[in-house]
């Protein structure tokens, strides 16, 4: 391995990282906030992307592209939660199911299946041609957006959807509409991820509809990376959704290192998802295999 | 101030497990009204606390607090008028958020939410102030995880958290049943004093006899999803175990489902 290459490398590897690990912060609204698995996101993500991308195309500035994706990717959250909450779909289904509509529309927004955004071109805020700079405003978006939900999940609202990831009994007991909540959530979920596709179609400059093909496994990754590196830092939340994006920037560094010592890149998604599956699996494996016996203790007020 | 009228509840209907858990069930409760209920297992009793907090729709009849008919008004609405605490101590508390945290959770119960910070000095202080009533050393530790915490002094909380904010009605289905009995019994006196204090209407399920006599104003007793004894005041005061094994007896209902009601 070039050492040289590899380093000259990072940067580059620091910047999707931290793209994903914005999606990532998505992933973990839902997945560990609100205790869902929404697989709507390998859609969304793209939404997000052919959003940018096709209104950069027609003349619009680069921020309103970014904001009308953000609304997009709600859009497409609140669709996946009134399947889950109002028709009763099992949230890993109605994700799904959203996800296969988001692929129709996405080849609709785009109008065929791949959208070119050369920075050359466009006024696009973050690029691979310029790394650096990039590099400033994506750590710009990555401290506005842990700032914004540490703010929003702080408030009396923010909280009730917090409790209702937690305990959904204990919450409607104490007025909270979960089945709403449920639907901000990933609603806010979703704007995230798009608004993260709509960075990566800037950065890489392009939108593919086959982009957010396990986009999920990626953020869970990085939400799982992110937990194990800020373990032993306390519970604060804005520590952990900074693990989240340390998180990204980990899963990246590491593809970056894999492809570098010269591993078949095809065999990349199967590593991903195999190192998911083994710490998914951890906590079970822990209670089935490893449980010693305990004595059952009673409360003692 | 709650009204049932002629609640029926049919769990799985037109199957094999159709089970009718509420018969055409009424009942009235007058403001401050101490109710406690007891009743062989699969009585009604659950079913029926259940009918009034709202978790599932109820087949026929009415429920009306303070004249408002709330039949059809969705748990989380209902929420407004009424403290719950569960048998399980793990289903009144979110045991990953911190005990201020679910204390704030429950001080906005039954009114907007917002956007304002959730918990401030001022709140903290409140917070403290309820818990040190409680004797159990939980002022101290606020930022603690309630699911660190033992199954008595979640069900403190949670009862403190359900008589937040004056509910109209106070519901409590066995919420000693899973405690020790010292742990038991310190719930119950806490029970007892805020109930008092508070002047709450409550409805206690309990499977201890000893108990139903000893707590409340009133005594009902349920069989296959029918009030069979309804004993108030005067009478109730001097009601004995007996009386009450008597009662039961003849009702005529089946001694299986009893066992557990003749060990206390
Ligand atoms: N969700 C449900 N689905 C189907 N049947 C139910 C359901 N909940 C209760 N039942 C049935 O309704 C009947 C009344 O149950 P309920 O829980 O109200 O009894 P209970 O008086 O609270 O008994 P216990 O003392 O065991 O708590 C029982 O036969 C029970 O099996
Ligand atoms: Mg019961």
């Amino acid at each position: 391995m070039d050492f040289m290459n590899w380093l000259a490398a990072m940067p580059g590897a620091v910047a999707q990282g931290m793209i994903w690990g914005i999606m990532a912060i998505g992933v973990y609204i839902t997945f560990k906030i609100l205790d869902l698995a929404d697989l709507t996101v390998d859609g969304s993500m793209v939404t997000g992307m052919a959003t940018c991308a096709m209104l950069m195309v027609n003349g619009w500035n680069v921020w309103a592209a970014m904001g009308v994706a953000f609304l997009v990717g709600m859009v497409t959250g609140v669709v996946t939660g009134v399947f889950h909450t109002v028709m009763g779909i099992p949230a890993i289904l109605a994700g799904i199911l959203t996800q296969l509509i988001l692929w129709s529309v996405n080849l609709k927004i785009m109008g065929k299946a791949n959208q070119a955004l050369p920075a050359r071109n466009f006024d696009v805020l973050v690029t691979q041609l310029r790394k650096y700079e990039s590099l400033v405003y994506l750590a710009l978006a990555c401290v506005i957006i842990v700032a914004a939900l540490y703010w929003f999940f702080g408030t009396r609202y923010g909280m009730s959807i917090r409790a209702t990831g937690c305990n959904e009994k204990m919450s409607r007991a104490q007025g909270i509409n979960t089945s709403f909540n449920k639907v901000v959530g990933l609603a806010l979920s979703n704007g995230i991820v798009a608004f993260s596709g709509a960075l990566l179609a800037q950065y890489s400059g392009k939108a593919d509809i086959s982009d957010g093909r396990g986009a999920i496994v990626i953020g869970l990754a990085a939400v799982i990376i992110g937990e194990v590196i800020v373990s032993r830092m306390g519970h604060n939340f804005v520590i952990r959704l900074s693990g989240v994006l340390l998180g990204g920037i980990a899963y990246y560094i590491v593809y970056q290192t894999v492809i570098f010592l010269g591993l078949d890149t095809d065999l990349l998604k199967m590593l991903s998802a195999l190192v998911v599956a083994i710490f998914l699996a951890i906590p079970y494996l822990k209670k089935t295999y490893f449980k010693r016996p305990v004595i059952e203790q009673k409360g003692e007020a | 101030m709650l009204e049932l009228k002629n609640i029926t509840k049919i769990f799985n209907p037109d199957t094999a497990n159709e089970k009718v858990a509420l018969d055409n069930l009424s009942l009235t409760l007058e403001d401050g009204d101490f109710v406690t209920v007891i009743g062989g297992n699969g009585a009604g009793k659950s079913t029926m606390l259940n009918a009034v907090a709202g978790t599932f729709p109820v087949d026929a009849g009415s429920i009306i607090i303070d004249g408002e008919d709330i039949t059809k008004l969705p748990e989380y609405k209902r929420a407004k008028f009424i403290g719950r605490v569960f048998q399980d101590p793990m289903t009144g508390t979110a045991a990953d958020m911190w005990i201020e945290e679910n204390m704030a959770l429950a001080m906005r119960r039954g009114k907007s939410r917002g956007f304002s910070w959730a918990i401030n000095d001022k709140d903290r202080r409140i917070y403290r102030q309820m818990l040190s009533r409680l004797d159990l050393g939980l002022e101290d530790r606020l930022f603690h995880k309630v699911g660190l915490l033992s199954g008595g002094q979640r069900q403190a909380i949670t009862l403190l958290m359900a008589s937040m904010n004056h509910p109209k009605l106070l519901l409590l289905d066995e919420h000693t049943a899973a405690l020790d009995p010292k742990t038991a019994a310190k719930v119950l006196t806490i029970t007892k004093e805020i109930v008092e204090e508070e002047k709450l209407t409550t409805i206690m399920i309990t499977h201890n006899m000893k108990d139903a006599i000893a707590y409340g104003n009133r005594l009902i007793m349920m069989n296959a999803g029918k009030i069979i004894l309804d004993i108030k005041g005067e009478e109730k005061a001097k009601l004995t175990v007996e009386d009450l094994l008597n009662a039961f007896a003849k009702a005529g209902s089946d001694g299986a489902a009893n066992d557990r009601m003749l060990l206390n």
